[in-house]
């Protein structure tokens, strides 16, 4: 099995999402990927939902740079001190947790904790997570500053990536997913439109 | 392991139950007329497919048809947006209580929870159904898609009166003489057929020219070839046990009665015909024949000049029929009934005489006086305690002629297919246009069988009185228009779509006569 990927540090937390903040610049879980954080005693899943760089005082923006520079590198190169002053975060949505053995597809009982570490799911975890399609109600549900259809389009996409035949798991979420939106079929069909191979 | 078709979203007893197709299962795969078994919580259900239908969740669909072009959004919204729905009629319950345990399928007085899941029905299910071919059952088909095979109770089915109903050429002859073979096989009743155009008694050839042997070739020992014209036969090489010849003294008013319509009579010379019977006794017809005006009537007789001429016209219509002789020699009547005593089975073949005032007149006269004999038999028997005469089937072709509202109150047929359960005589109705029947008659038969019809009113009247009679008038008018029937009524337990047995081949010949011997000698002829 191969060794989970740190990707970053619990900042923030609340029962629905948490932030967490990269330990590299720019090192953050691409849109739609899975990411858990927590111990063996209760551990959460999210999916990332939203990711920014800034600036790590609130106030002070950065400015440009490059105008005597080469490249865009030779920026980084020249101000070093730039990696600390920039951070960059990503916004996880809780989609389910594992008490021991056993997964769940729901929000947990508690969010999670600051400083708690966030790996980068393996393939083989989001095989298991993808047996259900349940979290796809949690994301349809929440109300977050991207689209819905693209960040939905984005986690399946994903996911099916982790499976022998994405088309086979494609098409088996396309089929919740028209459940779930029998009576919004312009949502559905932005969403089906996003993830055919 | 059956497999699995969807699951019950809705439904009533009287209407039948709605069954959302899973997606796994494609729409264009079932068909009307299919049986399913329906898992309910505490029964089993078993019903036939009797609509399918095309359903979506959300009307725009309809209106802004997504882009099927793409396999992988077709395959997304098969059997979740866009589903198929069946419309199945549960008729029986076959299985959870213990009655079904003990006694066999029972009708339904409910339907099954919501949500229960339905599967096609397995071989096994319908031979629970339809029991296995023995020596009450025969086995007349099989049903659509299946191997298992559509047994008739014939006990049951000679009990009461029948029909075989289709357009023309979609089979009626071919069933018919299956039924024939099966009461004949079984040995449930004796056989008595009016065959208008010489099919049942020796080979025909079907529509594709090939030669189909009939009951006598089957069962020579069992079966007694009657005919009207001999030369006919002669040529057809058909070996005759009888040539039939009707005395004029054998024919009453109520046969020209009968003949009313074909002869073209008025009311008037129908009226007629009693007063001289009355006067002139067993020779009526030949002294009103030799009547030369009014002037010539006997005293106290009233008849007007153009009744006796119109009356005179149709009898001679009547005496030039060649099978007709002033006295005939035998006693045609006496002869069936020997036969049919013996459990001998008759065709009467009509050879040329395929005129319906031959067959219309023959068939009444027979069949009155051998209606008359059974029910003195039956009363005696009923009276000193013995055994009732064996079951009597009589066959006739064209019923509606016989039995149109306007003379089925009136002939023997009518009577018949009424009340002769009784006196252990039954009919079975070939027939193209069962419209044209009496609806009283219609509504007696027990068991029906019916090929293609697309005429509404054939099919409503063939349908009447069934309760799910408008599921069953969709499966009525897709029937293939060769091989299939729909057989409902006594003699199945549920209304059946069946594709009938092969019959033809030596094989088919061989199943319907085991007997080695017999098989030997038509073998030996064929040579």
């Amino acid at each position: 099995m191969a060794e989970a990927e740190r990707v970053g540090e619990v900042i923030e937390a609340g029962t629905t999402g948490f932030i967490a903040q990269c330990y590299e610049l720019y090192q953050m879980p691409p849109l739609g990927s899975l990411v858990r954080t927590g111990g063996s005693a209760a551990e959460l899943y999210g999916i990332v939902y939203n990711a920014a760089t800034t600036s790590l005082e609130p106030g002070r923006r950065p400015i440009a740079r490059g105008r005597d520079e080469k490249s865009e590198e030779a920026i980084y190169h020249s101000s070093p001190q730039l990696a600390k002053l920039l951070r960059s975060e990503f916004e996880a949505l809780v989609v389910g947790h594992k008490e021991g053995d056993k997964l769940y597809h729901r929000l947990p009982p508690q969010p999670a904790r600051i400083h708690g570490f966030v790996y980068q799911c393996t393939p083989d975890e989001v095989k298991e997570f993808g047996k259900s399609f349940d979290f796809l109600n949690i994301i349809l549900n929440a109300h977050l500053p991207v689209p819905t259809e693209e960040l939905v389009a984005a986690s399946l996409r994903r996911m099916s990536r982790a499976h022998d035949d994405q088309r086979d798991f494609l098409v088996a979420a396309g089929k919740e997913l028209a459940i779930l939106l029998s009576g919004n079929l312009n949502q559905l069909n932005a969403i089906l439109g996003r993830i055919k191979l | 392991m059956s497999e699995r078709l969807g699951i019950i979203v809705s439904g009533s007893l009287a209407k039948g139950v709605e069954v959302r197709l899973d997606s796994s299962a494609s729409i264009e795969d079932m068909a009307v007329g299919r049986f399913v078994t329906i898992e309910g919580a505490k029964r089993r259900f078993f019903g036939m497919i009797t609509d399918v239908s095309l359903g979506m969740t959300d009307q725009r669909l309809s209106l802004t048809p997504p882009d099927v072009s793409d396999p992988f959004i077709a395959e997304v919204l098969a059997g979740t947006s866009t589903f198929g729905t069946l419309h199945v009629s549960p008729s029986l319950v076959i299985g959870g209580d213990a009655t079904t345990m003990l006694e066999g399928p029972q009708p339904v007085k409910t339907v099954p929870s919501h949500f229960s899941v339905v599967k096609a029905a397995t071989q096994e299910d319908v031979e629970l159904v339809f029991g296995t071919e023995d020596e009450k059952r025969f086995s007349i088909g099989t049903p659509l898609d299946m191997e298992t095979k559509v047994c008739l109770n014939l006990e049951e089915l000679v009990k009461r009166s029948n029909g075989v109903f289709g357009k023309s050429g979609t089979g009626k002859t071919f069933l018919a003489r299956l039924l024939l073979i099966g009461i004949l096989q079984k040995g449930a009743a004796a056989n008595l057929v009016f065959d208008m155009h010489s099919e049942y008694g020796w080979e025909s050839r079907d529509e594709r020219g090939r030669r189909v042997k009939a009951l006598k070739q089957l069962f020579p020992s069992r079966v007694a070839v009657f005919t009207l014209d001999e030369e006919s036969s002669r040529r057809r090489k058909v070996s005759t046990d009888f040539v039939v010849r009707i005395g004029y003294d054998e024919i009453g008013p109520d046969d020209i009665a009968l003949l009313r319509q074909t002869l073209n009579l008025t009311d008037l010379a129908v009226e007629a015909v009693h007063q001289l019977s009355r006067r002139f006794g067993k020779s009526w017809l030949e002294d009103t024949l030799a009547m030369k005006g009014t002037d010539e009537l006997p005293e106290g007789l009233n008849i007007h000049e153009s009744t006796l001429l119109n009356l005179q016209r149709g009898l001679e219509t009547v005496r030039r029929l060649p099978f007709l002789m002033p006295h005939a020699p035998d006693n045609t009547v006496s002869r069936i009934l020997e036969y049919l005593d013996r459990g001998t089975n008759v065709i009467l073949e009509f050879g040329r005489y395929t005129d319906i005032t031959a067959y219309i007149l023959v068939a009444n006269l027979l069949t009155r006086r051998i209606h008359a004999r059974y029910r003195e038999a039956t009363e005696k028997a009923l009276g000193e305690d013995t055994t009732p005469p064996r079951p009597l089937v009589i066959t006739i072709e064209e019923a509606h002629r016989f039995l149109n509202p306007e003379v089925a109150s009136q002939t023997i047929f009518g009577t018949i297919a009424r009340e002769m359960r009784k006196y252990n005589v039954s009919l079975l109705v070939i027939d193209q246009r069962p419209s044209g029947i009496d609806s009283e008659v219609m509504s007696q038969m027990g068991t029906k069988l019916t090929c293609l019809l697309d005429n509404e009113r054939d099919v409503d009247s063939v349908l009447t009185g069934m309760a799910s009679k408008n599921e069953l008038k969709s499966v009525l008018s897709k029937l293939e228009s060769k091989q299939q029937a729909l057989i409902f009524g006594h003699a199945v337990p549920v209304p059946v779509v069946v594709k009938t047995r092969e019959y033809g081949s030596a094989q088919s010949y061989r199943d319907f006569a085991p007997d080695s011997q017999t098989e030997k000698d038509i073998e030996k002829l064929w040579d």
